[in-house]
């Protein structure tokens, strides 16, 4: 129990005196996931909206494959990111691997099949009666893919939250492309194996406490613009 | 086939050897349609007819399998053609499809789209929401409205747009009787003033007969008949067409008597009289309206002059609708007549009673089967 009440109490002072370190970490955690979440948003929008409303031959197979996509394990996606930017793979002349970048493909990777499967469906879900109104009313094929978007606004912003939520509290990859390199590639989730691993229950504790409010205070102001604009 | 009434000017919208293929099934094929400046051209059929598709041909919305539409005589292209002559149409349908944001920005929606100017736009929106009696929910989310007010708000969006053609897909549907009454009579005062060139199509014979110019008969596909409404209901040219256009009588009979111009036709032994001039001989559909039989008591002396034909039955049902009767005569084959609540008070007759069927000549109609 002491454990416990230790790990709230040096979770406060952390914060409260800012420690450098923790900030560090915290603010890496934040910038890797925000940044993976915006490519993912743009990448994922748009790929989700153009298999959303359009015929070809073997859709059924890539929606699939996005399905699948929503649930893919980020050990694996560390693993196939780790060998492309492996020192002789593929990619690896671009130097990538154990940096910060690294982690923001991986973690793109990660919530990119998120995104565009909730695009997917809810775009799918508009009623196509609507579109065909809104073509009536004159949108040439860029205003309507924008006026869907418009009215799809709410279940979008959950394909954010959950996109950001999968990646944000997601450790395999990012441990397997990062490297968790002290004041390089360490965020909260890798602080926080390596903390427990170490038996330094406080500090991971405080690690984990502040992941909780990082993620809470980002799905808040997320949930706060959605549920406004539901009720205005 | 296309009876044109205004040759006077040249069609605006015109539809030629128009098919639409969903699948396997032909659904629409029509050979010829014109459509002529300012007039209501209302498109009846059944469910299924086809009129969805062809609305949505006419306005654009939907390709053809094959086929020409014209607009000013001028063949639509595929590309930036079709975006800018959609821009001088406007269509409602039959659900309102507002979008998910205000009023007020459900109906500039369309005046951005096409690129009309902010000050302009915000007098027209203005204008028609007034217009239609909804200016005070310009402030209200779309969501929030009930039907008849979402409908008045998708009018309005469509009517703000000043369009040189308007469509309407049966626009007063789905609304309960009286929100339907009141808002069909501001739309049929709006159409009068604007006087827009307007395609609509309804399952609904009752709806806006007062105003259309024309009628077209879709069945399966196909435009069987068209023509001003008086001739579309009084003479339809098929048995298909009767069924649907009139809410009236459809026996079989064959004349048996032809002189000049007033057809004697044998009813299952029952002789009646009709102004048609169908040779001798000929089977025919009689179609005689549930409004045009009167009923008289058997031991009835005034018998109006020009009926001259009078049906002695049984009455096997009496069914009241409000202010009439449907009262059902057998008289060797099914009479309904529809009479008014009072006189069929006057007449004191019940179930089982005899009674007499009596209707003018001239309100039989004969459909020859050739």
């Amino acid at each position: 129990m002491d454990l416990i009440v230790e790990g709230i109490v040096r979770a406060f002072q952390l914060l409260i005196q800012g420690d450098p370190q923790t900030l560090k970490i915290t603010f890496l955690s934040l910038s890797v996931s925000v940044s993976a979440t915006m490519i993912s948003l743009v990448l994922g929008v748009a790929l989700g909206t153009v298999i959303a409303l359009n015929k070809f031959f073997g859709r059924r197979f890539v929606v699939t494959l996005i399905n699948t996509g929503m649930g893919a394990p980020p050990v694996v996606v560390g693993l196939v990111v780790t060998i492309f930017l492996w020192r002789n793979g593929p990619l690896g002349a671009l130097h990538l691997l154990y940096t910060p970048y690294a982690m923001v493909i991986a973690q793109c990777i990660i919530s990119l099949p998120i995104i565009m499967g909730f695009t997917l469906a809810t775009i799918q879900q508009v009623d196509p009666k609507l579109r065909l109104q809104i073509v009536a009313l004159g949108a040439s094929r860029m205003q309507m893919l924008w006026l869907l978007l418009r009215e799809t606004r709410l279940p979008l912003l959950a394909a954010v939250m959950a996109g950001f939520g999968a990646i944000i509290s997601e450790v395999g990859a990012s441990m397997m492309v990062g490297g968790n390199i002290t004041n390089q590639t360490r965020v909260l989730t890798t602080a926080v194996v390596m903390e427990t691993g170490k038996g330094d229950f406080g500090l991971a504790i405080a690690l984990s406490i502040i992941l909780m409010i990082l993620v809470y205070l980002v799905n808040f102001a997320l949930t706060t613009v959605q549920q406004r604009s539901k009720t205005r | 086939m296309n009876e044109v009434n205004q040759t006077s000017a040249p069609p605006l919208l015109e539809a030629k050897e128009l098919t639409v293929v969903l699948g396997e099934q032909k659904v629409l094929d029509v050979p010829s349609l014109q459509v002529f400046p300012n007039e209501v051209l209302v498109v009846i059929g059944p469910n299924g007819s086809g009129k969805t598709t062809l609305l949505q041909s006419l306005a654009l919305l939907l390709k053809p399998a094959t086929g020409t539409i014209l607009y000013r005589g001028q063949p639509v292209q595929n590309g930036s053609n079709l975006l800018q002559l959609r821009r001088r149409f406007a269509v409602v349908f039959q659900e309102s499809l507002l979008l998910n944001a205000s009023v007020w920005s459900n109906v500039t929606l369309g005046l951005h789209l096409r690129g009309v100017e902010k000050n302009e736009a915000k007098q027209r929106a203005q204008k028609w929401l007034e217009r239609f009696g909804v200016s005070s929910l310009a402030h209200r989310q779309a969501k929030t409205l009930s039907g008849g007010e979402s409908k008045r708000v998708s009018l309005a969006r469509a009517f703000a747009l000043q369009p040189e053609v308007i469509f309407l897909d049966e626009p007063f549907t789905a609304l309960d009787n009286p929100t339907r009454q009141a808002l069909t009579e501001d739309f049929e005062n709006v159409l009068r003033e604007t006087r827009v060139t307007t395609v609509m199509v309804t399952h609904d014979r009752n709806e806006s007969l007062t105003l259309s110019s024309r009628v077209a008969v879709l069945i399966d596909g196909r435009i069987v008949q068209i023509g001003n409404p008086r001739d579309v209901f009084s003479c339809p040219v098929d048995d298909r067409v009767a069924s649907f256009v009139e809410a009236g009588n459809h026996l079989p009979g064959v004349v048996t008597a032809q002189n000049e111009g007033l057809a004697s036709v044998d009813m299952s032994g029952a002789q009646i009289q009709a102004v048609s001039y169908i040779a001798m001989a000929t089977k025919v559909t009689v179609c005689l309206h549930y409004e045009d039989i009167t009923l008289l008591a058997p031991s009835s002396q005034t018998v109006p002059s020009s009926a001259r034909n009078r049906l002695a039955g049984k009455i096997v049902k009496v069914f009241p609708l409000g202010s009439q009767v449907k009262v059902t005569v057998d008289c060797g084959f099914p009479i309904i007549a529809l009479v008014t609540k009072r006189s069929w008070e006057d007449l004191k007759l019940e179930v089982g009673q005899t009674v007499v069927a009596s209707f003018k000549a001239s309100s039989v109609h004969l459909i020859p089967h050739l």
